[in-house]
């Protein structure tokens, strides 16, 4: 499996090069720009990311978190979901720089390459923060009501952590 | 994305909110639990953590995102929407082939796919304003609006770059051996939202609402 995912990256780097170079693009200025915007956004989420850290920080230290995680472990128990990623569920459809930083809490809490964790960047990588998504495609137009557009979304992210669960396991054994 | 993230005042509630609320139970439990000075330390070293997260992100991001505009420039997505074309058609109700609602949806999801979210989201703008002009929306969204918002909440993009960032960055051995996972609960997602869009707007349809 690990040989497999190996290969991906590596792969799409020399396959994007080499099919710029086949469409005579300026690889070399197209890729510095392309760059100079990601370090743009890294800037950007900067100031949100230490107040984000500083407020899950506080959560964590307080004891809050524990008490939070042990209101929800039969829940998680019951469909065997890692109850240290509920915060984690709970905040991803609100805020993107407050999941990462839950994300890097939850990651120092429990160890890289744990179960948690990985279910945890299975999140992250695989849902959107959706309040903000709708807020920004319905803001362009005239339109107030989006009526079941937060429902439905919801309906996937409501489950989908239930499914995170299940595809860890699977692949990586608890 | 900063100068939309002003425009949305209801998100920015939310998020007012639950930055006045943790702080205020954070309190009230290091008060109960005898744990204040950790919680005065966790303050001035979170701080200075973020700092070093995004130190640490900044290089894998400028790199997928210098690689990506590499792709972009050489036209891969507009032969992704190209390929995409006939799944939106199916997808969305009423929209000829070759219009061009289609060709900025596609153009959206194409470019989602490949994780330029500063690319995919001034073109799911279009393609709503296009979709709000054919379909004459009044001030309630149209079925196909919110196939488009919901198809772009569900986080289509192949290769999830900041998850593997963040994981790079807290010390994974592969940051990328969670990839199949990943594929199968965002097609999961994806297909779960469309379903459901599908499903509540047959239901409101048969109420005889908008």
């Amino acid at each position: 499996m690990t040989d497999f995912t190996d290969w991906i990256i590596p792969s799409i780097t020399v396959a994007v090069f080499v099919y710029a170079a086949i469409k005579r693009v300026d690889v070399f200025e197209a890729f510095c720009e392309g760059a100079a915007d990601g370090l743009k956004t890294c800037v950007d989420i900067l100031p949100a990311l230490v107040l984000l850290l500083v407020c899950i920080g506080m959560f964590r230290a307080s004891g809050a978190v524990e008490a939070l995680t042990t209101l929800l472990r039969p829940l998680c128990n019951a469909v065997g979901f890692p109850t240290e990623v509920m915060p984690l569920v709970i905040l991803r459809p609100f805020s993107g720089s407050g999941a990462m930083a839950v994300y890097n809490d939850i990651a120092a809490a429990v160890g890289t390459d744990t179960f948690a964790e990985r279910v945890a960047a299975v999140l992250i990588g695989s849902s959107e923060t959706t309040f903000y998504t709708v807020a920004v495609y319905f803001s362009a137009v005239r339109v107030k009501k989006t009526r079941y557009a937060v429902p439905a979304a919801l309906t996937a992210d409501l489950t989908a952590w239930i499914v995170c669960g299940f595809t860890i396991f699977a692949f990586f054994g608890n | 994305m900063v100068h939309i993230y002003k425009k949305i005042k209801g998100i920015y509630w939310k998020m007012k909110v639950i930055m006045v609320v943790i702080p205020i139970i954070s309190l009230i439990f290091a008060a109960f639990n005898g744990k204040m000075s950790e919680l005065s330390a966790g303050i001035i070293s979170k701080s200075g953590e973020a700092v070093e997260l995004v130190i640490s992100l900044c290089g894998i991001m400028c790199f997928w995102c210098g690689l990506m505009r590499v792709a972009e420039r050489a036209g891969l997505t507009e032969k992704l929407a190209r390929l995409l074309s006939p799944v939106v058609c199916a997808l969305f109700r009423g929209l000829p082939k070759g219009s061009k609602a289609v060709g900025l949806i596609t153009m959206n999801l194409a470019a989602n796919i490949l994780g330029l979210g500063n690319a995919s989201t001034p073109l799911g703008i279009a393609a709503m304003r296009e979709l709000s002009d054919i379909e004459h929306a009044d001030e309630y969204a149209t079925d196909n609006m919110i196939l488009l918002a919901v198809l772009n909440t569900a986080s289509l993009q192949v290769i999830p770059a900041t998850a593997a960032a963040l994981r790079t960055a807290n010390g994974a051995e592969n940051p990328f051996d969670i990839l199949p996972c990943v594929w199968i609960v965002s097609v999961y997602a994806a297909v779960v939202a469309v379903v459901a869009a599908k499903i509540m707007g047959r239901i409101a349809r048969k109420r005889g609402e908008h």
